[in-house]
């Protein structure tokens, strides 16, 4: 075995405790290296100095508030001074922090922007990208997917060209700040079974697919009629009323029925018969109260981008 | 003369002393908990959990959410940009036990109440990535299918009122209840009118999309909702908080 620096510097110079076990067995007591007392004796100041900047010592029925160390900060108009803590220093890191900063220079300017002066400049139009994107992941992202996808039957699309409730700037700001609320009647006691499969014959033929024609046409005067009534939503060419939030049926973009997902014919049918049958009932959630007007308006770019906004 | 080997050598003194060290560190931490009331948020609103939230509650315990979620926003700029306002200490006076939980695998909930619809929830929990392709969430289907069993509601109810929870017993103890919180709240927390109050509360909110059953989804669900949601913070000036540090 190879001599360790502890074994060369034993001799005679290394105490021992005094004891001796089976008569010759001895405990060496060596003194702790130096680096190490110092260091020790060093957390020790720390600790006295760290007193005096920090709360630390619980004292009757409040505690030692660190003396020499305060955080000054602005809220509510006002400044106030007060002792180190966690609270207080969030307080001035929301105001004064350079990240915080800078992105006020630009909230400022964005608030007092209208819409299209925002997206004619490339400069804003990025910052609302860059902020909105992290407000959609955390908001938006849940129901319309971090892609904007939705999904069908539940959550709409908002990266595609079509728009339930519009897809102007004010329209989608609206959806945002007040919420929407999708509604569709059940029509599967209105109607039949075999009326049903005429609607859905009908509305089908109206996005290009090939379907019975006497069945479409049968479909059409329920649609166009006051038997079904849909004309009175969804128009009389089936394209749909931004007002009532109604589908256009006339394009092949699908937001309820899963039309998309059934290969067959019969399984588009039966997508579409479903939702006759059951209606919608959907809503989108005010967001007025959780999120500033601000941050509403950035929502309000970054979903006019997403998608191809009017 | 003190010979620090005669504590070695002394098994009762050592036990003894050891006692008395470890009591000075547990002492000096736990003391001042009960003594400092300087740092104790006065929000009033904070009320109990109602019967359905409680059981909603227990299923949260039950499925172990906590492991996974924190209820714990700390006053971070990050924190405060994603979840909102830092947690109050005020805001878990009524949990028992905690459930500040200590390990973000998903996101913190203690303000999720409200942010999502009672239908997002239910899609959710039922298959996770239908809504969120990136989750590795568990799914928790059973919630569904499981008929809330809420007969000992009651009892559950006692018993957090036994560890300080004024969950009302007593005519006296409901009055009390109705002037802090007004009668609609009371009357959810009276123990005496628990099974009624969980079922009135079932009925009108519908958690879980079907009116049909009450089931353990209900129960989440309207836990879920009411996470955050007691301290209306618009109340409040920004720097209000700041003073209970």
């Amino acid at each position: 075995m190879s001599e360790t620096r502890a074994d060369r510097g034993r001799g005679a110079a290394v105490q021992t405790t005094g004891h001796a076990w089976d008569g010759d067995l001895q405990e060496f007591n060596n003194p702790l290296p130096r680096w190490w007392v110092w260091a020790f004796y060093a957390t020790v100041l720390f600790a006295v100095v760290y007193w005096l900047f920090y709360p630390a010592w619980p004292v009757g029925e409040g505690y030692t508030k660190g003396p020499l160390n305060s955080i000054t900060f602005e809220a509510d108009g006002k400044t106030w001074t007060t002792h180190w803590n966690t609270r207080a220093r969030l307080m001035r890191e929301l105001k004064e922090s350079p990240a915080a900063v800078r992105q006020r220079q630009y909230l400022e300017k964005v608030a007092a922007a209208g819409y299209d002066e925002i997206l004619a400049d490339p400069d804003m139009k990025g910052f609302a990208w860059s902020m909105a994107k992290g407000l959609f992941g955390d908001n938006c992202a849940p129901c319309h997917g971090s892609d904007g996808k939705g999904r069908i039957g539940l959550f709409p699309n908002l990266a595609d060209d079509a728009w339930l409730w519009g897809g102007t700037v004010e329209d989608i700001e609206t959806s945002i700040r007040e919420g929407r609320r999708g509604f569709m009647p059940a029509f599967g006691e209105a109607l039949g079974e075999a009326q049903l499969d005429d609607v859905a014959a009908f509305v089908l033929s109206l996005s290009g697919h090939e379907v019975d024609p006497a069945q479409a046409a049968r479909g059409a005067r329920i649609f166009r009629g006051d038997a079904g009534g849909c004309h009175y939503c969804h128009g009389m060419d089936g394209t749909g009323l931004k007002s009532q939030g109604a589908a256009n049926l006339t394009d092949r973009i699908w937001t309820v029925a899963k039309v998309p997902a059934s290969p067959s014919l019969e399984g588009k049918l039966e997508a579409v018969k479903r939702v006759v049958r059951e209606g919608i009932r959907r809503e989108m959630p005010a967001w007025k109260g959780r999120l500033d007007p601000v941050q509403i308006k950035l929502l309000t770019v970054y979903v006019h981008e997403l998608g191809g906004g009017q | 003369m003190f010979r620090h080997e005669q504590i070695e050598i002394n098994a009762g003194l050592l036990i003894a002393l050891t006692l008395v060290v470890i009591s000075v560190g547990g002492l000096v931490e736990i003391v001042p908990l009960f003594k400092i009331g300087s740092t104790v948020e006065e929000v009033a609103e904070v009320r109990p959990y109602t019967p359905l939230e409680l059981r909603g509650r227990d299923i949260y315990q039950r499925e172990g959410c906590f492991y996974c979620h924190s209820q714990m926003i700390r006053p971070f700029r990050d924190e405060w940009l994603r979840y909102g306002h830092y947690s109050l200490a005020a805001e878990s006076q009524y949990d028992h036990p905690f459930l500040w939980g200590s390990k973000r695998t998903g996101p913190d909930l203690a303000r999720v109440g409200g942010k999502y619809s009672n239908a997002w929830h239910v899609q959710h929990l039922i298959d996770p990535r239908s809504v969120v392709p990136e989750s590795i969430m568990p799914a928790y289907p059973w919630l569904m299918e499981r008929e809330l069993d809420y007969a000992d509601v009651a009892r559950r109810m006692a018993a957090l009122r036994k560890a300080g929870v004024p969950y009302s017993l007593t005519e006296e103890e409901y009055r009390r209840n109705v002037e802090r919180w007004g009668r609609a709240i009371a009357d959810m927390l009276d123990i005496r009118r628990a099974e009624e109050a969980l079922l009135r509360q079932a009925e009108a909110g519908n958690y879980d999309g079907d009116r049909r059953h009450l089931t353990e989804m209900d129960a989440l669900v309207a836990y879920l909702q009411v996470l955050g949601t007691m301290v209306d913070f618009k109340k409040y000036g920004e720097a209000y908080f700041v003073q209970f540090r």
